[in-house]
């Protein structure tokens, strides 16, 4: 599997100096992707999730220190020098922002938007760049798209201008995608049509993807492999399947309990994870997860669990007191 | 589009007409007896009730506005009772003086404060940002008689590079006229660069943090492109309105430069009427210049149209 990976990140560290002490955002977090695989990576606000994106976009914001290794396609992008950089990113290495209302550039039409991707990376002419951009706001499902051109993103509706910009992201048929979010800021009607756009363009295109989201049921039926983070770091991995028949991690099980089901009967409680996220300037000796997990000893405050495989070796997870063993011990 | 411009066209009118009744009353407010100006110390009671009544001054005041405005909607603002000149004749005169100063100023205050600004934004806090933050807070502080003064005696007096004082019309040696207007510009611009330069500077630091630059780097697009295609157009709404305000304040002559480098413009002329009481001219300049500054505002309106789309059609 190590010598297919389209994006491998080894052992990132992003720390960000605050007025209150230094931040770590990521911690020590590894992941690989194949091409033409799909990642969901998965955790609450504040996880670090998409901090990890923008590491791996090399995005970050200036003070920020990055230290570890991103392998994509063959190239350490941390070593990259800037020139290199640019031509990799848009081409290559696309992304979908969370806020289509923020991410498109007000005072630009769509067309221009399109077309100098198009045409900083493809030797395109203009009339081959516009017919090439009429053809990929048809594929992502904008009506009327030659109009659409000339249009500024405030006169198309938010899931319209997501659509604009995933247009943009697979404009120049990039090998990975990024979608940080990408259904987040949407209405829920919307949410499912987007997803299945992402889906079928990436089919289509056979690019690799890595889905960012607080949603598990997003990843459900579309990730091969899924992430969850916390506090910086992944505390569990798995083939998505392996993950939602069996999850090891009491923060993955809380997560799922977390989401509000269609069958629960009206006003039952959604049982919250109760208890914030550790403050990430102050960070635990212990198990991050330790002081609002429920399954949680007196080891669990005082040694990091490692993320480690266990009978099956694409199933990881950080825990010293995984669910089934617990189960297993009040049996 | 045409009906937004005619929509502000119309919000036009009654600040022309609120800036008319200012002038007026102003100018009516100030002490002394415009017949006695005129007539002077030798003028017997007599002469000076038949002045009053010959040029309306016995009636009310509110006659008389109504009188003068009539007068100036029909292009008849009065006429100096010195010179005898028209106030529309004195302007044309002067106008292309203090209209070409006003231009080589703004010229050179966004020449070089609008490269400054994105260079700074662009490595915001480092040395270069520092340094030239803290040079144009410095240079805000300069009054424009002191570089005035410290331009002259450089290039004018040690280095004889450019003449001290002094116009020639355009139309008669552009190059001459160049020359002489080298200097008062550059005073001008001095003062200007440095508000230019902080708010362009500020404006654009707040862009480069938006969603749609990071938007931007990650579609591979060339740094220039990131910050003159997608960063300075929506930074520059502050920028636009701080020059047509600073337009607008020159359409009405810079009355210190001009008195500095002799020059012929609006602001000498107003500083002439002042001094001698000239008030028909003084009413019908400074409505001249007041209606200049509003048509200006107005400009600056349209061109924040040009820049957002938002604003054009009426989202903003």
């Amino acid at each position: 599997m190590n010598g297919n990976n389209l994006l491998s990140v080894e052992d990132v560290v992003v720390d960000l100096p605050t007025p209150r002490g230094n931040l770590r955002a990521v911690d020590h977090v590894g992941l690989t992707v194949g091409a033409g695989r799909t990642l969901g990576i998965v955790g609450e606000s504040g996880c670090g999730k998409t901090m990890l994106s923008r590491a791996v976009l090399q995005l970050l914001p200036k003070k920020a220190k990055l230290s570890g290794r991103v392998m994509f396609d063959g190239q350490d992008l941390l070593q990259l020098p800037p020139e290199k950089l640019r031509k990799l990113r848009g081409r290559s290495l696309a992304v979908v922002f969370q806020d289509p209302m923020t991410s498109l550039n007000p005072v630009l039409t769509i067309g221009t938007q399109l077309i100098e991707t198009l045409q900083e990376h493809l030797e395109l002419d203009d009339a081959a760049a516009t017919r090439r951009s009429v053809e990929l706001l048809a594929a992502v499902g904008i009506p009327a798209p030659e109009q659409r051109l000339a249009q500024y993103p405030h006169q198309l509706s938010g899931g319209m201008r997501q659509r604009v910009a995933i247009a943009i992201a697979l404009s120049c048929e990039p090998k990975l995608l990024i979608a940080d979010e990408p259904t987040t800021a949407l209405d829920v009607t919307i949410q499912a049509q987007i997803l299945d756009l992402l889906a079928r363009e990436q089919r289509r295109r056979h690019m690799a993807m890595i889905i960012i989201t607080h949603d598990l049921g997003v990843v459900a039926g579309r990730t091969d492999e899924v992430a969850v983070m916390y506090a910086g770091r992944v505390v569990e991995r798995a083939p998505t399947p392996a993950l939602f028949k069996k999850m090891r991690m009491p923060y993955t099980e809380a997560l799922l309990a977390a989401l509000p089901k269609l069958d629960a009967a009206p006003h039952t409680p959604l049982p919250a994870i109760s208890g914030r996220p550790p403050d990430p300037t102050r960070p635990l000796k212990g198990c991050s997860f330790s002081p609002r997990c429920r399954y949680a000893v007196a080891r669990c405050q005082n040694e990091k669990p490692a993320l480690e495989a266990t009978e099956t070796k694409a199933h990881q997870f950080a825990c010293f007191h995984p669910i089934e063993a617990h189960a297993d011990a009040n049996a | 589009m045409l009906l937004f411009v005619a929509h502000r066209l119309l919000y036009l009118i009654p600040v022309l007409i609120a800036v008319s009744l200012l002038t007026f009353f102003i100018a009516s407010l100030l002490p002394g007896d415009l017949a006695y100006t005129i007539l002077g110390d030798q003028a017997t009671p007599e002469n000076v009730a038949a002045l009053r009544k010959d040029m309306g001054l016995d009636q009310p005041i509110y006659v008389r506005y109504f009188g003068w405005l009539g007068n100036i909607v029909q292009g008849d603002f009065g006429r100096s009772f010195r010179t005898g000149q028209t106030v529309l004749q004195a302007v044309a005169e002067r106008l292309p003086v203090s209209l070409e100063l006003m231009l080589l100023a703004q010229l050179g205050a966004l020449g070089i404060g609008v490269p400054l600004a994105i260079i700074c934004a662009a490595r915001s806090g480092g040395p270069f940002d520092r340094f030239m933050t803290g040079t144009a807070f410095g240079m805000l502080s300069v009054p424009t008689f002191l570089s005035a003064i410290l331009l002259i005696y450089f290039f004018a007096v040690e280095l004889r590079w450019l003449p001290a004082t002094g116009y020639v019309p355009f139309a008669e040696d552009p190059l001459a006229n160049l020359r002489f207007l080298v200097l008062p510009s550059l005073t001008l611009a001095l003062a200007e660069w440095p508000s230019i330069m902080r708010v362009l500077r500020s404006d654009m630091i707040a862009t480069l943090q938006e969603d749609y630059i990071a938007l931007a780097k990650a579609k591979g697009l060339t740094p220039a492109r990131i910050l003159f295609v997608h960063a300075l157009k929506p930074s520059s709404l502050t920028l636009v309105t701080i020059t047509g305000i600073n337009i607008g304040r020159l359409i009405g002559g810079a009355v210190i430069v001009e008195t500095i480098f002799a020059l012929p413009g609006i602001g000498r002329l107003l500083i002439g009427a002042i001094l001698t009481r000239d008030l028909i001219i003084l009413q019908g300049v400074v409505l001249l210049v007041g209606a200049g500054f509003v048509i200006m505002n107005f400009i600056v309106d349209m061109l924040y149209a040009v820049l957002d789309p938002r604003i054009r059609h009426g989202h903003a």
